[in-house]
């Protein structure tokens, strides 16, 4: 039953991602020795539910000399560790026939800082919620007993926790410290800043209260405040280290290997980053070139869809140049490397992603807004309370006592938690339907959008071609045994119509010809026009003719489909007043079909991946805020320089590391994804309203003097609650755009 | 008031036991992987029972 489940299923059971079929790299270079045993780090792409920690880790653990092996379903990372000889590349291998996308990752950068962030931050709000039970449940004793309780009793209660305040806001209050240090050094203030300041200062007025045997001491507002701020931080990480997983995707795509040939023409498999410009290297079939490189021999067919988005493959010749992206599909290819890895095309998409992060990241946050107009009006208003209530004749230490709980009162734990927990609930929503959010501020710029731009293969289309013709069955059998043995796109949509079945006898490839084999004594053959004799005057490139014998060839056409809900959702986007184009790298009938299809006025057909980004930027300095779906690495420029950008989950992993967000869902997920998104900033508004109103009511019974530490307990945990309550309606918010 | 001498050092006692066994785990990596420890509960490791023999021949 399990070997069944196994051959009918690829990749994730659950169908969240799909499954991935191609090549994985070599990866003996990444293996790293420790005391005598072999260790090595893969990134694993498509693994989402328990079902496939099992298949995969009862994998590797099946093979010999494996010790351990785990994968961590949060990171997608697996860790594997043997003794002996086994060769790294078994174990990738065990893995992707799985269905799943497998890279090696380069242990010898640090990995784990965000990991280790997460975990302190975890720690801190840990010891803090400790200190905040136990300092509660003496404060609350010490309310209840409010004019019965001795002096005695209550310095000594407010002594103890002090006691366990004072080690919980050395250890938990260092994150808004050291930050709040950083800023002012540089002249500067942050969001820590104020939230340093009411910690320390509340501190310091509950010692000399406690100490003069006074009523009110904060010790449970200052700790609690410290507990409520670390938890907006720790899901602030949390949704930081998932951006950070996605980032390292983009990393494990230059770990990638080459075969390079030495003059003596050994083999030997190198990391891409150690190839220089003149290096022989050896292109396997099914091999994706990682540098750009000139053909010196060989004659095979290449299929650049992920590089020009062109969806027919192309016959190589001696001295064409290939970019680095292109994949070879029949015959050993050798070639010399134009450049190194680093000024590949690869490196040039590279350097287009790093400008649009940068971009990016002057974008400022709704969260990052309210808190610079937020600072200045709790800092005065904490003041101004002192100020006035000293002038109005009050003793210095009751005027600072009410000056330090308007700063803890107005202290914005309502404003910390309201977009971190916005967005852990919006992207835990989309993450059970298939989409996966990279940044939390991603959800911002999504609902922001107002124009959109669509790639065409591999995001309307399915991307690989389908057989058109209705072909008689016998025929496409016997056209199908030649077809298995070929990886070009064409032979596989014969296989996929035609099923499992044999594979004909002595069956050649020619490239950029066709395929020859013998069928029940008979020799047969599948390719070209010219291959099988036929005029080649009346036939398209999207079509293959398959001749038996002697007898009259019969012809073969191809398309690429349109993805079923492409319609679908192209109406909903219209209907919400959305902009629409189609850039896309394809031939201009293709994409003009498509575009009339779907009912896309405007579309651009043989658009290089400088000429997409050329229109994005025109769109946008027109003012249009731009959100860009495209798969391939020619649309990898685009996706990081666009407003928002989303790609399917079978995009190129640069192009879902250039993305915020990645679907699997099919293009539904679209609509899906804004109408969240569009809900989560209606919520974090609502949110940031509510610590607006909170502060409203909160600041006069302050200033008043009426903030005793159980009003700013109180105060302060509702508000904190409410917001997050809120925050919650978004799971059950129904989808509409 | 020998009371509360006695009952906070032991209230304060069991947090403090709490938050031990919390920082040994979150130090020992328990809570790295949430999405996949939520998911492993689910995995099945039993193998079907080896034919057992004796059993049979006992009787």
């Amino acid at each position: 039953m399990m070997a069944l489940n196994d051959s009918l299923s690829a990749g994730c059971p659950t169908r969240l991602a799909p499954p991935e079929t191609t090549n994985a790299p070599d990866s003996s270079a990444f293996v790293r020795r420790v005391g005598g045993q072999n260790r090595l780090g893969l990134t694993i792409r498509g693994a989402k539910c328990g079902a496939c920690i099992n298949r995969i880790e009862s994998a590797v653990k099946a093979l010999p000399d494996v010790e351990t092996a785990r994968l961590n379903l949060s990171t997608g990372t697996l860790d594997v560790a043997w003794r002996g000889d086994l060769g790294a590349n078994t174990i990738v291998l065990a893995v992707s026939t799985l269905g799943y996308g497998v890279s090696p990752q380069d242990q010898s950068r640090n990995v784990s800082d965000e990991q280790r962030e997460e975990r302190s931050l975890l720690i801190a709000l840990g010891v803090a919620g400790f200190a905040t039970a136990n300092i509660m449940l003496l404060s609350v004793s010490v309310w209840a007993g409010h004019g019965e309780m001795g002096e005695a009793t209550r310095r000594m209660l407010h002594g103890i926790s002090g006691l366990i305040a004072f080690p919980t806001i050395l250890f938990s209050g260092r994150v808004f410290f050291r930050s709040a240090w950083n800023v002012l050094k540089r002249g500067h203030a942050n969001m820590d800043v104020p939230i340093s300041l009411a910690v320390i200062i509340a501190f310091c007025v509950s010692v000399s209260e406690t100490v003069r045997g006074g009523d009110h001491a904060y010790f449970d507002a200052t700790v609690m405040l410290l507990f409520f701020l670390l938890i907006g931080r720790f899901l602030d990480a949390r949704v930081r280290r998932k951006a950070y997983v996605s980032a390292r995707e983009l990393a494990a795509m230059a770990n990638r290997t080459v075969t390079r040939l030495a003059e003596d023409g050994q083999a030997k498999s190198v990391r891409a980053s150690e190839i220089e410009p003149g290096d022989r290297i050896l292109l396997s079939p099914g091999e994706c070139a990682v540098v750009d490189m000139k053909i010196d021999s060989g004659l095979s067919e290449v299929d650049d869809s992920l590089v020009t988005g062109e969806s027919v493959p192309r016959t190589t010749f001696v001295g064409m140049s290939l970019l680095a992206g292109t994949v070879n599909l029949s015959q050993p290819l050798q070639g010399r490397a134009i450049g190194a890895a680093s000024d590949s095309l690869l490196s040039d998409i590279a350097r287009m992603l790093d400008a649009g992060e940068q971009r990016r990241s002057t974008y400022r946050k709704i969260a990052d807004r309210a808190v610079s107009l937020y600072v200045p009006f709790v800092h005065t208003s904490a003041l101004l309370a002192f100020l006035g209530w000293l002038m109005a004749g009050l003793g210095v230490n009751d005027a600072l006592l009410i000056g330090v709980s308007t700063l803890i009162i107005t202290c914005p734990c309502a404003l910390a938690l309201a977009a971190p927990v916005t967005q852990v609930v919006a992207s835990g929503r989309l993450f059970r339907s298939g989409t996966f959010l990279k940044s939390g501020d991603a959800l911002e710029r999504l609902a922001q959008c107002d124009y959109v731009i669509f790639d065409k293969t591999g995001t309307l289309t399915l991307g690989t071609p389908r057989l058109v013709d209705e072909i008689a069955p016998d025929i496409l059998s016997d056209a199908a045994q030649l077809a298995r043995a070929s990886r070009h796109p064409f032979s596989r949509a014969l296989v996929e119509i035609a099923g499992p079945g044999p594979i004909a006898t002595g069956v050649r490839e020619f490239p950029g010809l066709g395929l020859e084999g013998v069928i029940d004594g008979v020799t047969c053959r599948l390719g070209s026009a010219e291959w099988v004799s036929v005029n080649p005057g009346h036939t398209t490139s999207s079509s293959l003719w398959f001749a038996k014998d002697d007898e009259r060839p019969i012809q073969f056409h191809f398309a690429d489909h349109i993805l079923d809900d492409a319609i679908e959702t192209i109406r909903t986007l219209q209907r919400a007043g959305y902009g629409m184009e189609v850039l896309s790298g394809d031939r201009e009938e293709a994409v003009s079909d498509v575009a009339e299809t779907l009912g896309i006025t405007k579309w651009r057909a043989k658009a290089s991946p400088r000429d997409k980004v050329q229109r994005l930027e025109e769109l946008q300095a027109k003012g249009h805020r731009v959100l860009m779906v495209g798969d391939g690495l020619n649309d990898a420029g685009a996706l990081a320089l666009a407003h928002a950008s989303v790609a399917p989950g079978g995009a190129m992993d640069i192009s879902r590391s250039a993305s915020d967000a990645v679907y699997s869902g099919g293009l539904a997920s679209l609509p899906r994804l804004i109408s969240v998104a569009k809900q989560a900033r209606v919520v974090m508004l609502q949110n940031f309203g509510f610590a607006a109103a909170y502060n409203l009511v909160a600041v006069p019974i302050a200033i008043s003097g009426h903030a005793t530490p159980l009003v700013a307990a109180i105060a302060m945990s509702a508000s904190s609650i409410l917001v997050s309550l809120n925050a919650l309606r978004l799971n059950t918010m129904s989808e509409r755009l | 008031m020998s009371g509360l001498l006695l009952l906070i050092p032991i209230a304060l006692g069991m947090g403090l036991i709490g938050l031990i066994a919390f920082l040994w785990a979150a130090r020992s990596g328990q809570f790295d992987d949430p999405d996949g420890a939520a998911t492993r509960i689910l995995v099945d490791e039993d193998r079907p029972l080896p034919p057992s023999e004796n059993h049979d021949s006992e009787e």
